[in-house]
């Protein structure tokens, strides 16, 4: 880690909270790719996807983001939830890991890109309503923007915005930790 | 659905506003005295001779070994709300109030004659304060639950014992205003089984309500 990446990133995490979306987008991509090589360090076996870890790590980082205090470093408070998730995967695959939080400050990741195969987060999706799933799908898979997904399914900018953040909550739920 | 695609849909989601976690944990704070206070009042309120007690060293240190778990309590679930924040500091001044006690309880067993021990460490309404104080602070325990949950607790359970704790000092201090029996003897045991029934029930809740 360097203290520049982290000034960068609360600077950018900042802007983001204030509303705006570059910014956001920005943040969660070097987000991406740091917890992508935090859960490729971390998953040496095996039965968990690093992939499914960052997904589920970005989710709760969005949800969650109104934990961070502007004042606080960010990237202890990112690999808190990192790891909280990677171990919440591990368990739920009925594996058992142990991390020291002394050795994942250490690790800190060079960005990597993704590998593709099917995604939990794919299963959550198809458990939303219809209309949730829909504009989800719109605004995520086909890269519309929320005034595109507006027109095309015929509802306000406002509905949209609705639907889409109770959808991902919705989702983000599904991955709770400690669920049966 | 790539990384990228999420990405995007939350990056859509950036508007959407929550409570700051700071600041509702302060709303958390005056809520749970409202409702501690309420509880209070309605069911048990002050002891009648409360304007003289308040003259004698005994009655005011409950209140000091109260407030100081309540305080010390409140700053430790809240870091322990927040993914990544240390606890270290905070869980050591958890010692506080413990301390507090056990030195108001040597200082106790000097100034008073061993055959008094047992007098006062029994009082006179141990039943009362073993269900007032869980009952002031369940309320409070409720709503501080509520705030884990909108919180990021990387040890759920943890988290809930400290609200426990918090729920506790908040009850005990009200409590304290009714109570006859003041011996650090009495507050030593009584008190600290009461406020341990709170941090139980944080545990539970903790590992049952507070998922993210």
């Amino acid at each position: 880690m360097s203290g520049k990446d982290e000034a960068e990133l609360s600077r950018l995490l900042r802007a983001a909270i204030a509303g705006d979306e570059r910014a956001y987008a920005d943040f969660l991509h070097r987000i991406a790719a740091l917890v992508r090589g935090f859960a490729r360090r971390k998953i040496v076996q095996g039965g968990v996807d690093p992939e499914d870890v960052v997904q589920e790590t970005l989710l709760a980082i969005h949800v969650k983001r109104h934990t961070w205090r502007h004042d606080a470093p960010v990237l202890p408070w990112v690999y808190a939830i990192a790891r909280f998730k990677l171990i919440d995967a591990f368990r739920r695959r009925g594996r058992r890991i142990e991390i020291e939080i002394e050795e994942i400050a250490e690790t800190f990741a060079e960005p990597e890109s993704e590998t593709v195969s099917e995604r939990d987060v794919n299963r959550a999706l198809d458990s939303l309503s219809p209309a949730q799933r829909s504009v989800v799908s719109a605004v995520s898979v086909e890269g519309r923007s929320i005034g595109e997904t507006a027109a095309k399914f015929g509802i306000s900018e406002t509905a949209v915005r609705v639907s889409l953040h109770r959808g991902l909550a919705a989702i983000a739920k599904r991955f709770r930790a400690g669920r049966e | 659905m790539r990384t990228e695609d999420l990405v995007k849909a939350l990056d859509a989601d950036a508007r959407s506003k929550a409570l700051p976690l700071g600041a509702a944990w302060w709303l958390a704070a005056g809520a749970a005295i409202v409702i501690a206070a309420a509880v209070f009042w309605l069911m048990i309120g002050p002891r009648p001779d409360i304007a003289i007690a308040m003259h004698t060293m005994r009655f005011l240190s409950k209140f000091v070994f109260t407030i100081a778990l309540a305080a010390s309590a409140f700053v430790l679930v809240r870091a322990m709300s927040t993914p990544g924040a240390s606890t270290g500091r905070a869980a050591s001044w958890m010692i506080a109030a413990p301390l507090l006690v056990i030195v108001a309880v040597i200082l106790e067993l000097f100034a008073v004659p061993a055959s008094d021990w047992g007098t006062r460490l029994v009082g006179t309404n141990m039943v009362i304060c073993l269900t007032f104080i869980p009952l002031i602070g369940i309320g409070p325990l409720v709503v501080f639950l509520a705030v884990l949950r909108h919180g990021a607790p990387t040890r759920p359970v943890l988290a809930g014992a400290a609200a426990g704790l918090l729920a506790g000092g908040l009850a005990a201090t009200f409590y304290a205003a009714h109570c006859f029996d003041d011996s650090p003897l009495f507050v030593g045991t009584w008190y600290t089984i009461a406020v341990a029934i709170l941090a139980v029930l944080g545990a539970l809740g903790g590992r049952l309500f507070v998922r993210w």
